[in-house]
C-alpha cells in the first residue's frame, strides 16, 4: 500500500494547506483551473495575435486564403506606415535595381516593392500628438481629480451630493452628441486643431471619472491618520502629501490607466476637432483605409505601434493595478 | 506641561447635543480621567481640546492662553487613538519619528534618532523599530502609538480609550506602565475611558460624563464613596452596588420587597420614599448578623466570591474573600454597615449629608 506522503489524506484537502499533503484531486483541480485560464486568455488574445502577425506579413501573404500562420516576416507594413513613398517608373526601376549604391535597409525594402522613399509619413507626428495630448490630459485629470476627490471626501461642502451628481451627469450622454456645438465653440475660440484644445477637452471628459473613482479610494482611508498627523504638528496639506498620498497610490494608478486609455483611444472628437497640427493617431490610422487600396499591413503596424505605449504604462503600474481595480472592495 | 481649562463647552451635532456646558480643568501634571458610557461625549471633549473639533460655545485655555482659534498642530498636544492609527506606509521608527520631523519642530536627524531610541527603550519596543506597522500585534501597536505621543514633550497628553482594544492581561500590564510613565514624566494627561477600573486605578481625579453633561468631578475616593447620582453609583464599582427603593416610617427604613428593616439616620431629613445604595462590601456576613437571606448564586472569582443573597423578593450582593464554602440554599446571616449606606432621592440625586 502506498504511503500517506504519496497519496495524501483520504478525504480530499480542497484548500491547499501544506504542499506535501495536498490530495491529488486538489492538485488536479488546480492544474485544471490553470489550463482553463490559459485557454480563455488565448481566445482573448487572438485578435491581438492576428494584428501582430498581419503587421509583419507581406502584401501577398495577407490576402492569401486561408490565412497563413507560418510566413516569412517582413517590415513592409512599417515601411508603408512610417514613410511617404512614390513608385519608380519601370525604366528607372531597372536602373535603380542594377545599381543600388549606398542604400540603407528601408530604402532597399522600398526598392524591393518598386518604390522610392520620399520622406517620413505623417504618422510619426500623429503618434507624438497622441502622446502629448493623452499624457498631459491624463496627468491633469488625475491631479485635479485627486484634489477634488479629497475635498469631497473630507470637507463639509454645501450641496456636496448635488455637485457630485452634476459632475457625474457630464457622462450621461454620449460625447458624440456634443461634437457639433463643440466644433463651433472651438472654431470661435480658435482652439480648433490645437494641442491645448484637445488637452482641455479630454481633461474635462476624464475629470468626472477620476473624481468619482478617486473619491472612493480616499473614502477608504480612515480620517484618523490625517488627524494624527494634524496633532503631530503638520498642516492639512502636509498631511495630505505625507499620509494620504502614499495610501492612495493604488487608486491613483488605476485611475491613471483608465484615464490614459480613454484619452489615448478617443476617436470621434479627434476626427472632428483636429486636422493637421494636432491630429492624433486613431483617426489617422482609420484614414489609411482608402487612398490606393487597403494597406492592411500598414494598418496593423499602426495599431500595434499605437498599442505599445498603453501596454507599457499598464505593465509598469500592474502591481498597484491588481490591488486598485478591486475598487477597495476587499481591502480591509 | 500645561494646565488645561475648559469653560462652558457646548457642541451640537445634527440631531444631538454632544456636549452641554461642560467645564472642568486638568491641573499641571495631573492624571485626569473622563469616565462615561458610550456616546457620553468623552471623545468629543478630547477632540475639542486637540482642535480636531470646534466647539459651538465656550472656550478652551492652556495655561490661561485662549486656544479656540489655534490649529491642532500649533496646540502642541499629543493624541493616542483607540484604533492606534499608526501610519501604515511607514516603519515603527518612522512612525515614532514622524512628530519630530514636523516642520514646526525642526529636529536634527541625530537628535531624532536618539529620542526615538530612548522612547523605544522606555516602551520595550526597541526590537521592533525596523518593522512595518502591519506586522505588529495589538499590544505592540498601542505601545508604538503611545510612543508617538511621548517622543516629544507636548503640553498635554490626550488618550482616547487606548487600552480598550487589548485583551485583559495586556490591558492590566499597560495600565500599570502608563501610570508609571505619567508619574515619572509628570505629564498632564487627559485619559478617556468607559472602564471604571481604569478610571479608579489610574486617575488623580475623575470626571463623570453622561449624555453630554459633566455630572461629577472628584478624586476616585469621592466618586466611589460619595457618588452624586445613582448613575455614578452604578457606573463605578464591581460587583455593582445594591440599589433599591426604600421607605421610611417612624425612624425605620424598609427596603422594598424585603425583610430588611434598618434604623434611619438620626438627622431625620429623609422623605418617605427614596432609594438606598449598598456597596457589596458593606453587606457583612456574620453568624450573629441581624438580617438573614438565602444564598441563590455564588460567583467565585478566586480572590473573592460574590454571593447573591435573597431576602424575600430582593437580592443583595455581598463579597467574601477567597473561595466561599457556602452552598446554594444556605441561610446566611449578615449585618449592614449603616454608616456606609448611600441615600438617593427617587430622581437619582444624592441627599446631601
Amino acid at each position: 500500500m502506498a504511503s500517506f506522503e504519496e497519496t495524501g489524506p483520504r478525504t480530499p484537502v480542497v484548500e491547499p494547506t501544506r504542499v506535501d499533503k495536498v490530495h491529488p484531486r486538489a492538485k488536479l483541480g488546480k492544474s485544471f483551473r490553470v489550463i482553463l485560464t490559459l485557454i480563455v486568455t488565448f481566445i482573448m488574445i487572438i485578435p491581438v495575435l492576428v494584428m501582430i502577425m498581419t503587421a509583419f506579413k507581406s502584401r501577398a501573404d495577407i490576402v492569401t486564403p486561408p490565412p497563413k500562420v507560418l510566413f516569412h516576416p517582413t517590415l513592409e507594413g512599417f515601411l508603408y506606415l512610417f514613410t511617404d513613398r512614390s513608385l519608380f517608373s519601370p525604366s528607372n526601376l531597372e536602373a535603380a535595381r542594377a545599381n543600388p549604391g549606398n542604400l540603407d535597409y528601408w530604402q532597399k525594402l522600398a526598392l524591393s516593392v518598386g518604390q522610392k522613399i520620399n520622406g517620413p509619413s505623417d504618422y510619426v507626428g500623429r503618434l507624438k500628438n497622441s502622446v502629448i495630448i493623452a499624457g498631459t490630459s491624463t496627468i491633469l485629470s488625475v491631479i485635479l481629480g485627486l484634489f477634488a476627490a479629497y475635498a469631497f471626501s473630507r470637507f463639509k461642502i454645501a450641496g456636496k451630493d448635488d455637485l457630485l451628481f452634476f459632475i457625474l451627469s457630464t457622462r450621461m450622454l454620449p460625447g458624440v452628441v456634443v461634437t457639433i456645438p463643440l466644433f463651433l465653440l472651438y472654431k470661435q475660440l480658435g482652439w480648433n486643431d490645437t494641442h491645448i484644445g484637445m488637452i482641455i477637452l479630454y481633461t474635462v471628459f476624464n475629470l468626472s471619472f477620476s473624481v468619482w473613482l478617486l473619491k472612493g479610494f480616499i473614502d477608504e482611508i480612515p480620517i484618523e491618520y490625517e488627524e494624527a498627523a494634524l496633532v503631530d504638528g503638520y498642516t492639512r496639506l502636509q498631511a495630505f502629501f505625507k499620509i494620504v498620498l502614499p495610501q492612495a497610490v493604488n487608486g491613483i494608478a488605476a485611475t491613471t490607466v483608465f484615464c490614459l486609455i480613454f484619452a489615448w483611444n478617443e476617436y470621434a472628437f479627434a476626427l472632428m476637432l483636429t486636422s493637421q497640427k494636432a491630429r492624433t493617431a486613431p483617426p489617422s490610422i482609420a484614414t489609411m483605409l482608402g487612398s490606393g487600396g487597403l494597406e492592411w499591413s500598414a494598418i496593423a503596424a499602426g495599431s500595434l505601434g499605437f498599442l505599445i505605449p498603453v501596454a507599457i504604462v499598464t505593465f509598469v503600474l500592474r502591481d498597484y493595478l491588481l490591488r486598485g481595480v478591486t475598487f477597495g472592495a476587499v481591502r480591509k | 506641561m500645561s494646565h488645561v481649562e475648559l469653560q462652558h463647552i457646548t457642541k451640537n451635532f445634527p440631531g444631538v447635543t454632544a456636549l452641554e456646558d461642560v467645564s472642568f480643568d486638568v491641573k499641571d501634571g495631573e492624571f485626569f480621567v473622563l469616565l462615561g458610557p458610550t456616546g457620553a461625549g468623552k471623545t468629543t471633549t478630547l477632540r475639542a481640546i486637540a482642535g480636531l473639533e470646534h466647539q459651538d460655545a465656550g472656550s478652551i485655555l492652556f495655561d490661561g492662553e485662549l486656544m479656540d482659534n489655534v490649529t491642532p498642530s500649533d496646540r502642541d498636544v499629543a493624541l493616542v487613538f483607540q484604533q492606534y492609527s499608526l501610519y501604515p506606509t511607514m516603519s515603527v521608527f518612522d512612525n515614532l519619528a514622524f512628530p519630530l520631523r514636523s516642520p514646526l519642530r525642526r529636529t536634527s536627524v541625530e537628535e531624532i534618532r536618539k529620542k526615538v531610541e530612548e522612547t523605544a527603550e522606555i516602551l520595550h519596543i526597541s526590537h521592533l523599530l525596523k518593522r512595518k506597522t502591519a506586522h505588529l500585534s495589538g499590544g505592540e501597536m498601542q505601545r508604538v502609538s503611545i510612543g508617538r505621543a511621548i517622543v516629544r514633550s507636548p503640553r498635554v497628553f490626550l488618550m482616547d480609550e487606548p487600552l480598550s482594544n487589548l485583551d485583559a492581561k495586556l490591558r492590566e500590564a499597560l495600565r500599570v506602565e502608563l501610570q508609571h510613565l505619567q508619574k515619572t514624566q509628570g505629564s498632564t494627561t487627559l485619559f478617556v475611558t468607559h472602564d471604571q477600573i481604569e478610571a479608579l486605578t489610574m486617575a488623580d481625579r475623575i470626571g463623570v460624563l453622561n449624555e453630554g453633561k459633566l455630572i461629577q468631578v472628584g478624586t476616585p475616593e469621592d466618586i466611589y464613596d460619595r457618588p452624586s447620582t445613582t448613575f455614578i453609583a452604578q457606573l463605578v464599582g464591581s460587583p455593582r452596588i445594591n440599589l433599591y427603593n426604600a421607605q421610611q416610617q417612624d425612624g425605620t427604613i424598609t427596603i422594598c420587597d424585603s425583610d430588611i428593616h434598618m434604623p434611619a439616620p438620626k438627622d431625620g431629613k429623609l422623605p418617605a420614599d427614596f432609594q438606598v445604595g449598598l456597596r457589596p462590601e458593606d453587606v457583612d456576613l456574620d453568624p450573629n448578623g441581624i438580617f438573614s437571606g438565602q444564598l441563590v448564586l455564588a460567583e467565585p472569582l478566586g480572590v473573592e466570591t460574590i454571593l447573591h443573597i435573597q431576602s424575600n423578593k430582593c437580592t443583595l450582593l455581598s463579597i467574601v474573600p477567597g473561595i466561599s464554602t457556602y452552598h446554594l440554599g444556605d441561610l446566611l446571616k449578615f449585618n449592614i454597615a449603616y454608616e456606609h449606606i448611600h441615600y438617593f432621592g427617587l430622581n437619582g440625586d444624592r441627599f446631601k449629608s
